[in-house]
């Protein structure tokens, strides 16, 4: 007797099972991330008046909105990867699944840059409040990237061969991965102004 | 499988997709050049977080379909929506009492 | 659909690398009994010094130093790991990842959990985070030290608590994985005809739970973070400017407030009591059911005040922080919703007690740990009170009177209803029951034994005796009234673990030696009894259960039998 609802819906409540559970995940990463959020605005409090924004000059603007498009447009190529499964299309799919980690690379690689740059100018955690929740927040975004990358490239090449023995188990896959990875685009999009234009 | 008619919905969500990338690239553009703005403290943060809560519900509601999505996710993620502004709340809370004291 | 015949399995895949909720459950279950004697040997060592201080322990007095005295830093750091073992490695996941893996599935007629992988991957992370957590003993700076609530700023100096965070971080993530695995089960896996008012109690009280840990647990896990980065990275989420250490200006840049930490831990640590008392609370509601032969009375508020009980539980958690200078505004706020969270838990306790009234009650050791559940957790719970109002709390904050009053709520409390379960459900696992005699015989020494270590508490609380003193009160003027009873509570420890030889004999001599029963040796009415014990291995039932009726249907006038099995049919 195999597990119900793998694949297709519960009809009372519509969902398959992964569905369900990644949205519980993703309400658990949102009060992960509410926690930093609040600890953020205590010390902002906590500051004197305008420190917060005086420290946050120091980021660059320029790289950051550059990166806030890379990351946007990873989720559209997200989007339209999983589209693409429903067209039955997987020439498409492998594209757009490519452009993703691509774009998601190029993110990493920009974030690197940022780092060492305020390394260089001998700013770390530990230099004030500001810089300690930054690094907190980015890293842990970070962190996150890293792994959705690991899960994309795994559907990317390995996990792909099971496109052909259960097609719709690997869209719903790939319909999972890609909310969460929408979920890491849209904390970005709050990380964005708070730490770099407020 | 897919029928006709899915293929059909799905071309629609594909311009429904391009539509929204447009619109959220847009957006970042317009809260970087906001923050240039001769604007209080106040009155820009208000502008950059609704900004990037109108985004964020953007992503939200169509890349993540949250907008055609069963009740019960919608009611999950409210209960959660919940708890996150007693989170929020909470530093307001140490300050308030100081601003009493004071 | 296949029916996979899973025999041929080797060991390992079968006990040790399983994906069967089953096996998951027992795992977890003997890993958190192992660590509930643990966390227990832990107090009986430091019981040793509050009776007799500064005298040199016995038996185990050569591992404690060349005197053999417990020193001041190895009494605090055992008063962490008491209280961390207890809670994150005993309690929860006995309660939680034991129970709920084990019952849930089989309660709801489903083949496993939503997600078999998750749920080792889960078993797995909490293993691992309990490993670290003893390993931290062995390491050249010893276990935490810094209070199981590891306030700051002293929990960033003191060695050992960088290992202590990244053990609670495989913790809370094991019970993350756990939680989400429990809801989507619960709601995904239904048996055909169960429908929402018609699950047992439990398996609410552990849907509740679920969502307690699912959404109050990550907040946690970020304060911890916070922490390793205030340790390793050299940040000041939790330092003020200007903090003097040992008489110097500590070097930081300051900005932060060990307040930040007091909100974020004690927004999950609130919520933890209730996952702490929830699923206690669904395992003496199927017990005293299943024993009184009735009903539960009032099930649908039992549903609703849980559902209310862990809703409230994360508007009321600086009830635990009146000290640290909240104004009169937020005080009065919270002590607030601290008095209205308490009636959900009164409505449930006062349901429970209305179930008894008029039964023909089964005295079997189930129900006799199930039935001193009830004013155990009553006296946890209504000393509570005085600690809810701020004016009362000022005088008994951080006195054996708070230490009193949770462990009347977890130990006699939760453990008694924890052990209920164990000797409930024993059959369902292996097919035996429990010898009834060894197990009176566990029960009214535990009883006895419990309320003699708990109830002076009280009077040296009332007396205003700390409770983070090495000495127990000897050198405070205060406390000499009440220093007698420092022994008599040191002695009633003892002999509690005395008391609980016949419990472990039992558990492993009934395993071969039991009286054999059938399915369903408790002529109950919950589909876990309709499966045969032990239930199959990955399927659970020979056929997947058909509910046709609520979940305690005991005693029903004009029926041949006193209980109606949830999987017959209605007739006409």
């Amino acid at each position: 007797m195999d597990i119900p609802y793998t694949v297709e819906e519960r009809s009372d409540t519509g969902l398959f099972n992964a569905k369900l559970g990644i949205w519980l995940f993703l309400a658990s990463e949102v009060m992960l991330f509410g926690g930093l959020f609040s600890a953020y605005i205590f010390l902002r409090f906590g500051a004197p008046d305008g420190a917060f924004h005086e420290w946050g000059q120091e980021l660059n603007i320029p790289l950051a909105t550059l990166n806030t498009l890379i990351l946007i447009s990873s989720s559209v190529t997200m989007v339209m990867s999983w589209a693409s499964l429903k067209l039955q299309d997987i020439k498409k799919y492998k594209l757009y699944m490519g452009l993703t980690l691509l774009c998601a690379l190029v993110f990493l690689v920009i974030k690197y840059l940022e780092y060492t740059a305020k390394f260089d100018h001998h700013i770390f955690p530990s230099t004030n409040t500001f810089f300690a929740i930054y690094f907190t927040l980015t890293g842990l975004h970070g962190l996150h990237i890293i792994g959705g990358m690991i899960v994309l490239f795994y559907l990317w090449i390995p996990g792909r061969k099971m496109w052909l023995s259960n097609s719709e188990q690997f869209t719903n896959r790939v319909e999972i991965v890609g909310l969460y990875w929408h979920f890491v685009d849209l904390v970005w999009i709050f990380l964005f102004p708070v730490l770099y234009l407020l | 499988m897919s029928t006709n008619h899915d293929t059909k919905d799905i071309q629609q969500h594909i311009k429904v997709y391009m539509i929204v990338f447009a619109t959220l690239a847009a957006l970042t553009v317009a809260t970087v050049a906001a923050s240039y703005l001769d604007l209080s403290r106040g009155e820009a943060i208000f502008l950059a977080l609704a900004i990037a809560s109108i985004k964020g519900s953007l992503v939200a509601s169509y890349f993540m379909h949250l907008i055609s999505e069963k009740a019960l996710i919608t009611w999950i993620l409210m209960l959660t929506a919940v708890f996150f502004f007693i989170l929020m709340l909470f530093p307001m809370t140490s300050f308030i009492d100081q601003a009493q004291l004071g | 659909m296949s029916s996979h015949t899973h025999h041929d399995e080797p060991f390992y895949r079968k006990y040790i690398w399983s994906t069967d909720h089953k096996i998951i459950g027992l795992q977890y279950g003997f890993t958190a009994l192992f660590f509930l004697l643990v966390g227990f040997v832990l107090m009986m060592i430091m019981r040793w010094q509050l009776a007799y201080p500064e005298t040199p322990v016995p038996i185990i007095g050569g591992l404690l130093g060349d005197t053999g005295i417990l020193l001041p830093e190895t009494y605090n750091a055992l008063g962490v790991m008491h209280g961390t073992i207890m809670i994150f490695l005993g309690v929860v996941p006995l309660a939680v990842g034991a129970f709920g893996n084990y019952i849930v599935p089989l309660q709801i007629g489903a083949p496993d959990m939503a997600f078999p992988k998750l749920n080792a991957a889960s078993y797995w992370s909490y293993l691992v985070g309990g490993i670290v957590m003893l390993a931290s003993f062995f390491t050249p700076e010893g276990p935490a030290r810094a209070g199981w609530t590891g306030y700051p700023p002293l929990s960033v100096f003191e060695p050992g608590q960088t290992i202590w965070l990244i053990g609670m971080v495989f913790i809370i993530t094991s019970s993350l994985l756990g939680s989400i695995n429990f809801i989507t089960t619960i709601v995904q896996l239904r048996a055909p005809g169960l429908s929402w008012m018609r699950l047992p109690f439990f398996v609410w009280a552990q849907l509740v739970t679920a969502f307690l840990l699912v959404l109050a647990f990550p907040p946690l896990e970020s304060a911890a973070v916070l922490q390793l980065m205030d340790r390793v990275a050299g940040t000041s989420f939790f330092l003020p400017s200007g903090l003097v250490v040992s008489g110097e200006i500590l070097n930081v840049s300051g900005g932060g407030s060990p307040l930040l930490w007091q909100h974020l831990f004690w927004f999950l640590a609130h919520p933890e009591v209730y996952v702490l008392i929830l699923p206690a609370m669904g395992i003496v509601s199927e017990v005293i059911a299943n024993n009184t032969r009735k009903p539960l009375w009032g099930y649908k508020s039992l549903v609703f005040a849980a559902v209310f009980l862990g809703f409230m539980s994360f508007i009321v958690w600086a009830h635990h922080m009146f000290l640290t200078g909240m104004g009169t505004a937020m005080s009065a706020f919270f002590q607030t919703t601290t008095m209205i969270i308490s009636i959900p838990s009164v409505i449930i306790l006062s349901a429970l007690f209305i179930s008894l009234w008029g039964a023909s009650i089964r005295f079997n050791t189930p129900m006799l740990f199930a039935l001193a559940f009830l004013p155990m957790f009553g006296i946890g719970g209504l000393t509570g009170l005085p600690l809810g109002i701020g004016a009362s709390d000022i005088y008994l904050h951080d006195t054996y009177y708070v230490i009193g009053h949770f462990h009347y709520v977890v130990a006699p409390g939760t453990i008694f209803a924890l052990f209920a379960g164990i000797y409930y459900w024993y059959p369902k696992m292996t097919g035996r029951k429990m010898s009834e005699a060894i197990g009176k015989l566990h029960f009214w020494p535990s009883f006895i034994f419990m309320n003699g270590i708990f109830m002076p508490m009280f009077i040296q609380g009332l007396a205003g005796v700390s409770r983070r003193l090495w000495d127990g009160g000897l050198e405070s003027a205060h406390a000499s009234g009440v220093l007698q009873w420092n022994e008599f509570m040191s002695i009633s420890a003892w002999l509690l673990g005395l008391a609980q030889l016949p419990f472990i004999f039992n558990v492993f001599y009934s395993m071969k030696f039991g009286e054999k029963v059938d399915e369903n040796p408790w002529d109950s009415t919950t589909l876990e009894w309709t499966a045969p014990s032990p239930p199959l291995p990955h399927v659970n039932f020979d056929n997947i259960p058909e509910v046709h009726r609520e979940a305690y249907e005991y005693s029903v006038p004009g029926r041949k039998r006193d209980f109606t099995p949830q999987t017959v049919p209605k007739k006409g």
